[in-house]
């Protein structure tokens, strides 16, 4: 057996510097890999440039990476719920590249797959569409979008084994499963690391193989951003 | 008497057909799964990456893992399942999705869509819009005819920056149901106790209107 596993979140971390490209997984708050985003505040790296759906907000997520103004540009699909990100963005400090939500997903998965780039409808006709390649298909108009290159892909997952394999739980799954082996080290960090044979391997959702370093993660918030209930009947 | 959001809902909800899977955009959108008749098998796929969702969770059962695209906490359904990102625009993309209901600032008469961006305005992205309005064979969006300022948003030409081109199906707002055909808008329903001039009035775009118009039945 191949092992992935490395002790904690600093030696995860080994390698990853001021300037590099880092995919983060996560959608809103949810599947967030909080302990390397921890780390990454503690080692104080910048002029990073973030790959990940959302900003985080003021205080949680990438919102304390930002707060530290360690991130030189973000790719996101939506930036809203972020009071430091607009500032930073509307003073010029932050680049900021809006990509919609789809393209950005295959982004990571044509780059985790080996393929460097492919035609979407999303954002035909719009600003988004502006200096790329359109072609048409089948009588209807694409555009091309090129698979991402990023140092680091850093995911969160519910399970992993010391193989790197992994398993999600719910809509954490989100762009975590597609940035694993998305980038040139993809760091995994899990609720629970498990001893290799304990994972079913009919029910792995990413194999290790996309994996370098797994470990678990010392402690997760699982911050909730929009707690809706309904009332029980009585 | 103009439609409240609710009333905008109701009425999409009648296009909504047995064994749909159906995408519901933020706000009034959200509204529509409410609304639904009772014995249509329908799920709802959110683009977070779930197709079967279900209501709020009661207090204390919610799940930082399980929400929906609007971040709010949710349920599943029967059925339910969960995936990747990409699995998730992947089948929106290759129209496995039947219907997507979402909300706009401006639709012009060859179905052009903008609502995500006021230059000047903080733009705070287009998330899955993008992605769902070019791929979707089915839109329906909800929104207000007018904006505050009492000026139509059911336009010739859309003046904010577009979302997608020629992607729109139906517009429901307070006041009417209209369907865009290849020449351009056309009324097929008044909300209940508006009049057609009043529609007209509150309308950019030229309107089709072909016949007498008949009232919305939201019973």
């Amino acid at each position: 057996m191949i092992t992935k596993k490395v002790n904690n979140v600093t030696e995860a971390l080994v390698g990853l510097t001021d300037g590099m490209t880092v995919m983060l997984g996560g959608f809103g708050l949810s599947g967030l890999p909080e302990n390397s985003i921890a780390e990454m505040v503690r080692l104080k790296v910048k002029d990073l440039t973030c790959i990940s759906n959302n900003a985080g907000v003021d205080d949680f997520g990438l919102g304390l990476l930002l707060h530290q103004r360690q991130i030189k540009k973000m790719i996101s699909s939506y930036v809203g719920e972020n009071a430091e990100f607009e500032r930073q963005m509307l003073s010029g400090e932050l680049e900021v590249e809006l990509t919609p939500q789809g393209t950005l997903a295959e982004k990571c998965r044509a780059a985790q797959a080996g393929i460097p780039a492919f035609f979407t409808p999303a954002g035909y006709g719009t600003e988004v569409a502006e200096g790329k390649e359109v072609r048409e298909f089948n009588g209807k108009k694409y555009i091309l979008e090129e698979a991402y290159k990023a140092d680091f892909a850093i995911v969160k997952a519910w399970k992993g084994d010391e193989a790197g394999n992994l398993v999600f739980r719910g809509t954490s799954r989100n762009f975590n499963a597609c940035m694993a082996g998305a980038g040139k080290i993809t760091i995994a960090e899990v609720e629970e690391l498990v001893p290799v044979g304990t994972l079913d391997p009919n029910h792995i959702h990413i194999p290790g193989i996309y994996v370098k370093r797994i470990f678990q993660g010392e402690r997760y918030e699982k911050r909730i951003e929009q707690r809706t209930v309904r009332k029980r009947d009585i | 008497m103009a439609l409240d959001k609710n009333g905008i809902a109701k009425r999409i909800a009648q296009e909504v057909q047995d064994g749909f899977y159906v995408n519901l955009g933020i706000g009034i959108p959200t509204l529509v799964a409410n609304y639904v008749p009772e014995g249509l098998n329908v799920e709802f796929q959110s683009e977070n990456g779930v197709l079967g969702m279900g209501p709020f969770p009661f207090e204390g059962e919610e799940d930082a893992d399980i929400i929906n695209a609007g971040k709010q906490t949710i349920t599943t359904m029967p059925g339910a399942s969960f995936f990747d990102s990409a699995m998730s625009f992947g089948m929106i993309r290759s129209q496995h999705v039947d219907l997507t209901i979402l909300g706009a600032m401006e639709v012009s008469e060859n179905g052009d869509i903008a609502n995500w961006k006021i230059p000047g305005k903080m733009v705070k992205g287009m998330g899955g819009a993008m992605d769902l309005v070019a791929s979707a064979e089915n839109i329906i969006v909800a929104m207000m005819h007018v904006n505050k300022a009492g000026e139509s948003k059911i336009l010739k030409r859309c003046t904010l920056p577009l979302t997608g081109v020629g992607c729109v199906k139906k517009v429901v707002t307070e006041l009417a149901l209209m369907e865009i055909t290849a020449a351009g808008f056309k009324l097929l329903e008044r909300a209940p106790g508006v009049t057609v001039e009043e529609i007209v009035a509150a309308t950019e775009a030229n309107l089709i209107i072909d016949g007498p118009i008949p009232e919305m039945n939201l019973n």
